[in-house]
């Protein structure tokens, strides 16, 4: 498939502006005002430590955790506004779980088409079509009539992908897409990520592969204890950080075997 | 003396046996089989019972049944969305029901039903009605708790992923939580329906017209009319077993399915 003419191109992207986010659990806050800013047609990955925030700051995007404080708008609508039509908002959010979260009693083809035909209200031909389609773009049009509990966890997630883009996203958030996957098929999920970044897709992604960030990623952004530690293109904060807790995180990552003895 | 666990187990094994046997013989000297021949076992007098248990007993304890598990289901599906309601007094109102309906004998609210409501407001409710509200509101309440455990089963992340997709609350429920939590409570469920078919004879409290007997009291009134003692409720008790095991059979096999098809 041509890079440049993929289908997302009659849907325009939208980019996200999140400001002074804070989200607390009780007295324990883990979001301690964050500003970020996607453009349109980037792609962003929150790297960091377990704990950090990341997941509950995506989540907060399209208020799957409710906010304390500050603004977060997603293209044109303002998420934080009490009066937002969420449902509205959401058909333009893809979201894609760390657990894939596929309906079990619904088939693949199934779990692509009903919430365009309940939700968009498209007629059910024109929402397999959809839906064959993006399962073909990532690779499991031959699966269509299979249930979720006969793929393996990678393709279970692609198809978690084809679904989120069947209803025509204007932004894709990914949290851990590949972290509960067996090592041999994270290579095919990354690999359809790769090509939506290609395609101009808009992706906010929560990530541990350092690899994967620093190749597609077009800025990086480390986070510690919910607070934003460092952020810039990939190249800077993956190959070159200037905040020791950035580098102090990589070097645990890029070098799992590597035993701190003054610490342990 | 040292044993292997092979001996071991064949001596417990023979140990076992020899209190089975002793007890069988036992029940056999113990028994006045003359007695038993004729007030309980006695089948040769029978013959009246039929066609009737099936035309009227079996065909009342079904209609019964099927009334108040109807009332129950529905009421057990509201008392499950209210007790997981997020405004308090619905929560608060499905737990005192539910407290209230599982800690009384069912028996009473027969009583009640059928007995109190003429008495207290003069009007006499046909049978069917007693039998719809107080069975079906006994039996409510414990199929609430059966449908809330089945609901509260389905993982959070299914919501989730429907919210996501853009779908309004109401519409996650009906397309995607709600059909998952149904498989999930189908063995329960058909359990629920053993019991209230059980159930369904407590009826025989009430002044039932002949045509009105379920298997109970169908039973009980051929024991004053047939002179076989009390062999006809044991042909009675067998006919509930008619409806009780294919339904255990079938929520074993509900059971087993749902089993195979966890992901």
């Amino acid at each position: 498939m041509n890079n440049s003419t993929g289908s997302t191109s009659t849907v325009q992207a939208a980019g996200v502006n999140i400001k002074d986010l804070r989200k607390s659990y009780g007295s324990n806050e883990v979001l301690k005002g964050i500003s970020l800013t996607v453009e349109p047609g980037q792609v962003v990955c929150l790297i960091g430590p377990s704990g950090s925030g990341k997941s509950t700051l995506l989540r907060c995007v399209n208020l799957l955790e409710q906010p304390n404080g500050g603004t977060i708008n997603v293209g044109e609508f303002e998420a934080t506004d009490p009066d937002v039509d969420l449902n509205r908002m959401r058909r333009n959010v893809g979201m894609v779980f760390q657990h894939f979260n596929l309906f079990p009693h619904l088939s693949v083809l199934d779990n692509c088409t009903i919430s365009q035909i309940k939700v968009l209200k498209r007629s059910k031909s024109e929402a397999a079509e959809v839906a064959r389609h993006n399962l073909e773009r990532v690779g499991l049009g031959h699966l269509a009539d299979r249930f979720p509990d006969q793929l393996s966890g990678g393709q279970q997630q692609r198809v978690a992908i084809a679904r989120a883009l069947s209803m025509d996203p204007q932004l894709m958030l990914f949290d851990e897409p590949t972290s509960a996957l067996d090592p041999e098929t994270v290579g095919d999920v990354l690999a359809v990520m790769r090509k939506l970044a290609h395609e101009g897709m808009t992706m906010l992604v929560v990530t541990h592969e350092m690899g994967f960030a620093r190749e597609v990623a077009d800025r990086v952004v480390f986070m510690d204890a919910g607070v934003v530690v460092e952020e810039g293109p990939a190249e800077n904060v993956i190959s070159a950080p200037t905040q020791p807790r950035t580098k102090e995180f990589l070097r645990r990552v890029l070098d799992p075997t590597h035993i701190d003895v003054v610490e342990d | 003396m040292a044993m292997t666990a092979r001996q071991r187990a064949k001596v417990s094994l023979y140990v076992q046996a020899g209190i089975f046997v002793v007890a069988v013989a036992a029940v056999i000297l113990a028994v006045d089989w003359k007695t038993i021949g004729t007030s309980v076992f006695n089948f040769s007098k029978i013959g009246p019972m039929f066609p009737d248990i099936f035309l009227v007993g079996l065909k009342n304890t079904l209609i019964y049944t099927a009334l108040a598990f109807v009332v129950g289901l529905s009421g057990g599906l509201l008392l499950a969305l209210m007790k997981l309601s997020s405004f308090p007094l619905y929560r608060w109102l499905a737990t005192g029901y539910i407290e209230f309906f599982r800690g009384v004998p069912a028996l009473l609210v027969f009583i009640a039903f059928g007995y109190g409501v003429p008495l207290a407001f003069g009007v006499q409710w046909d049978v069917n009605i007693v039998v719809m509200v107080s069975l079906g509101m006994v039996a409510s309440a414990y199929i609430a708790e059966t449908l809330r455990a089945g609901l509260q089963a389905v993982p959070k992340g299914q919501m989730e992923a429907a919210r996501s997709l853009g779908m309004p609350h109401w519409r996650a429920m009906i397309s995607i939580v709600i059909p998952q939590a149904f498989k999930i409570v189908l063995p329960p469920l058909t359990n629920e329906i053993i019991l209230l078919t059980k159930d369904s004879s407590l009826i025989y409290v009430l002044g039932l017209t002949a045509s009105q007997y379920e298997l109970t009291k169908f039973g009980r009134d051929g024991i004053s009319s047939l002179g076989a003692g009390l062999t006809p409720l044991l042909v009675a008790g067998a006919f509930y077993l008619v409806i009780t095991i294919p339904l255990s059979l079938l929520a074993r096999k509900f059971e087993s399915r749902s089993a195979r098809t966890k992901r």
